[in-house]
């Protein structure tokens, strides 16, 4: 939906919170032209005559925008689960404004044309910005690369296999190397396709309840192997999605012997464990799974103390017949772009993570990895926000989400956090109803 | 689950989805109720109508001679209408789901429904999906407890009491339900429970279900009053799981040398259909410690108890 930003619109009487800075005071915001110009207190309402063009925050928190590296779209091949319209309002409704769609379509997007195709159905349909990630292998067969120079020059801005690890080491070890010459981001997922090919944490609830497990070591032998690459190409890598205690020391350690590496998390592996799977819930089904409460904790002291750079929804639709399903045969993943914040709000309200480092995990950290010039509250920054209140305390209700497809893992939940305006550009593309 | 918050004293159960969670009280009314069974089988009207007019319906998901004909003789001898579904061949091949089969047969009015299905937990979302008393006939990896309860229903007529006993369950126990729900139920009744197997077959967490592990015929073997043999997918296991059939039997089967390490009186079960010289030599499956054949008729009485009793709870509610 690409309009022209407004010309000029004041945000009035907000807890202006930038992860940048650190700024953290009660003012105004000024939004010209798509872009913030002023940040201040009693910032000048004489050009707004009649109060046209002011929103009064109410003393909710303005921040920036939410950016979620891991977002699944449906569209193309897979419309019945989420298109780029449906997706972009369940962001939008989620507060977030920008988001990179992984390339796990059908067909997959692997190719200059399909890039455009995305860039083009989201700049005409979608309220927020969706920047396209590519293929790291051709039809994610991990056997040969993308065109990753020219997919980049389209607008790719990472490349990833998604769902997939890629098995063969030459190819990754390649993979790296071309893409570092050409100074592009990959993102990668960790699951052995094999030693992983359970469908819950290993260990005795697996036990228990007769299902094949996934071990641990299943995603840290494939993290432990790239890190040795990224050591040896020298390649700009992202862990998009880890689950486990031992993970958080991987990475933890690659990153200080000096590789340009960061991790990420699902809001998904830092609020909930393998025992809320309970008897058989296949929307508690996602991919990495929800490991032991010790392994989540380890996520979030992960996120505490910078180990970890990224909260991500790991935003996955599925629909009926992909998840009422007996557990073993019920597809992995769950809907996420709506309950992202307040999800994520559960560590500041349980007082295990400060609000400004949670904000900072859904925006700045996300975007500075992506180049992006969003995910601030600065002078010149985009005008990209959040407006929320970080205490007010609502029920999920599946039946409302905007997304197509329901799978939701908070379904019935009481959460604490919602987000009232969501802004683009300086426009509103969400505003929370009652 | 829609267990109601209040029950009144006396039968818990309004489905058999597995032994786990089931209190002994229920367990040992399950097993004085088939112990009476045993009687009506033994009869030649063996015409017990409790439950006439009914309707049982099977459902089996995967291949069983032994138990769908098991349960559909249970059913009858109970005075039930059987329907026996046969899923290979109807529309669940056509692509239906579980849960459209169970609102379809749900539609019909059975008073019970008995499934076999090769995933973990599908009884129970069957359950969640049906208005009737559903019977869990074995669900992938988790349970098959009536099963387990034929078997303790064996060994209580042999031992007098499963409180004390030492029992090996030996063999695949990675893959088998009857492990789990013997497990479940043997250690609720108060015996001491011992699995013996290869570590491939044999996940060290299955100690946190209150067995001890063994690697060894050898080392467990000695001091048990029940030998628990299990089948070994023999097609699924050689050369993923073990090395071959030959090789595990070398190491794990049941001989004649091996039988003589349990105790003299111990009994020598195995839930079948045997692979006779792969898990268990042909001599001990047909010698005088043998009760194999004992247990097929266990489970008739098992399977007419768990029905008659889950149908009269469900009747009490309705009252």
């Amino acid at each position: 939906m690409k309009q022209s930003p407004p010309r000029r619109r004041l945000f009035i009487n907000a807890r202006i919170m930038d992860p940048e800075t650190g700024l953290d005071i009660h003012g105004d915001v000024l939004a010209e032209k798509g872009k913030i110009t002023a940040i201040g207190k009693g910032l000048s309402r004489d050009e707004f005559a009649d109060g046209k063009g002011i929103v009064d925050c109410q003393g909710a928190v303005l921040a920036p925008g939410l950016v979620d590296a891991r977002v699944f779209i449906g569209e193309p091949g897979g419309e019945h689960r989420e298109t780029i319209k449906t997706a972009g309002r369940a962001a939008a409704a989620g507060g977030v404004t920008t988001m990179v769609m992984m390339p796990d379509t059908d067909p997959v997007i692997d190719d200059v044309s399909l890039v455009d195709f995305v860039r083009a159905t989201a700049s005409a349909k979608s309220p927020v910005r969706i920047l396209p990630a590519a293929a790291l292998s051709k039809g994610q067969n991990g056997e040969m690369m993308t065109e990753m120079g020219l997919l980049k020059d389209a607008g790719a801005v990472a490349f990833t296999d998604g769902r997939k690890t890629i098995a063969n080491s030459q190819m990754m070890r390649r993979a790296l190397t071309y893409s570092a010459d050409i100074g592009a981001l990959v993102m990668a997922s960790h699951r052995d396709p094999h030693l992983g090919s359970g469908v819950m944490n290993a260990g005795i609830n697996a036990t228990r309840m007769g299902l094949s497990g996934i071990p641990r070591e299943a995603e840290i032998i494939p993290l432990e192997r790239d890190m040795r690459l990224v050591a040896m190409t020298g390649a700009k890598y992202h862990a998009s999605c880890l689950s486990t205690a031992e993970s958080v020391e991987v990475l933890a350690r690659a990153k200080d012997a000096g590789r340009d590496v960061t991790g990420g998390v699902a809001v998904a592996n830092l609020c909930l464990s393998e025992l809320d799977i309970g008897p058989y819930r296949t929307f508690f089904k996602v991919s990495p799974p929800l490991r032991s409460v010790d392994d989540r904790l380890a996520m979030v002291e992960g996120i505490r103390s910078g180990a970890l750079d990224m909260i991500v929804s790991n935003h996955d639709p599925q629909d009926v017949d992909t998840k009422r399903l007996p557990f073993s045969e019920a597809a992995d993943g769950a809907v996420g772009l709506e309950s992202l914040l307040a999800a994520a709000l559960r560590l500041h309200h349980s007082d295990d993570i400060p609000l400004m480092r949670v904000l900072k995990c859904l925006s700045l950290a996300p975007a500075r990895r992506l180049g992006r010039k969003c995910g601030r509250i600065t002078k010149g920054a985009r005008a990209d926000f959040v407006i929320f209140d970080p205490d007010a305390p609502w029920k999920l209700d599946d039946t409302k989400l905007r997304s197509r497809s329901r799978n939701t893992p908070f379904q019935d939940a009481l959460l604490q956090g919602r987000v009232l305006k969501t802004v683009v550009a300086g426009r509103t593309v969400f505003s929370q109803e009652d | 689950m829609d267990a109601p918050a209040f029950r009144l004293p006396g039968f818990g159960l309004r489905h058999l989805l597995g032994i786990e969670g089931v209190s002994p009280a229920d367990l040992v009314a399950l097993l004085d109720r088939a112990d009476e069974m045993v009687d009506v089988s033994k009869r030649t009207d063996k015409s017990r109508a409790t439950l006439a007019g009914r309707t049982l319906i099977n459902l089996f998901y995967e291949n069983s001679t032994r138990t769908s004909s098991s349960f559909e003789i249970a059913g009858k001898r109970l005075g039930m209408d059987v329907i026996n579904m046969a899923v290979a061949t109807s529309s669940v091949k056509k692509g239906e789901t579980l849960l459209d089969t169970a609102a379809t047969l749900n539609a019909m009015n059975p008073d019970l429904l008995v499934m076999r299905h090769s995933a973990a937990g599908a009884a129970a979302l069957l359950a969640q999906k049906v208005g009737c008393a559903v019977i869990n006939a074995g669900d992938g990896a988790h349970e098959h407890p009536t099963q387990a309860l034929l078997d303790a229903l064996t060994i209580r007529r042999h031992k007098g009491s499963i409180e004390g006993l030492v029992v090996a369950i030996c063999g695949d126990i990675a893959h088998s339900r009857v492990a789990r729900s013997n497990i479940h139920l043997l250690n609720a009744l108060g015996a001491q429970v011992r699995v013996i197997g290869p570590s491939t077959l044999c996940p060290s967490s299955i100690a946190d279900l209150g067995v001890t592990v063994f690697r060894s015929m050898e080392d467990g073997l000695p001091g048990c009053d029940v030998v628990m043999m299990l089948r070994l997918q023999t097609e699924r296991m050689a050369g993923a799981f073990i090395p071959s059939a030959r090789e595990f039997y070398r190491y794990f089967g049941l001989t004649e040398k091996r039988v003589k390490l349990a105790k003299k009186n111990a009994i020598v079960m195995h839930p079948g259909p045997m692979n006779r010289g792969v898990e268990i030599a042909s001599t001990i499956a047909d010698g005088v410690q043998s009760v194999i054949v004992e247990q097929v008729e266990m489970g008739v009485a098992v399977r007419m108890a768990v029905m008659e009793m889950l149908a009269q709870a469900r009747e009490g509610d309705a009252q």
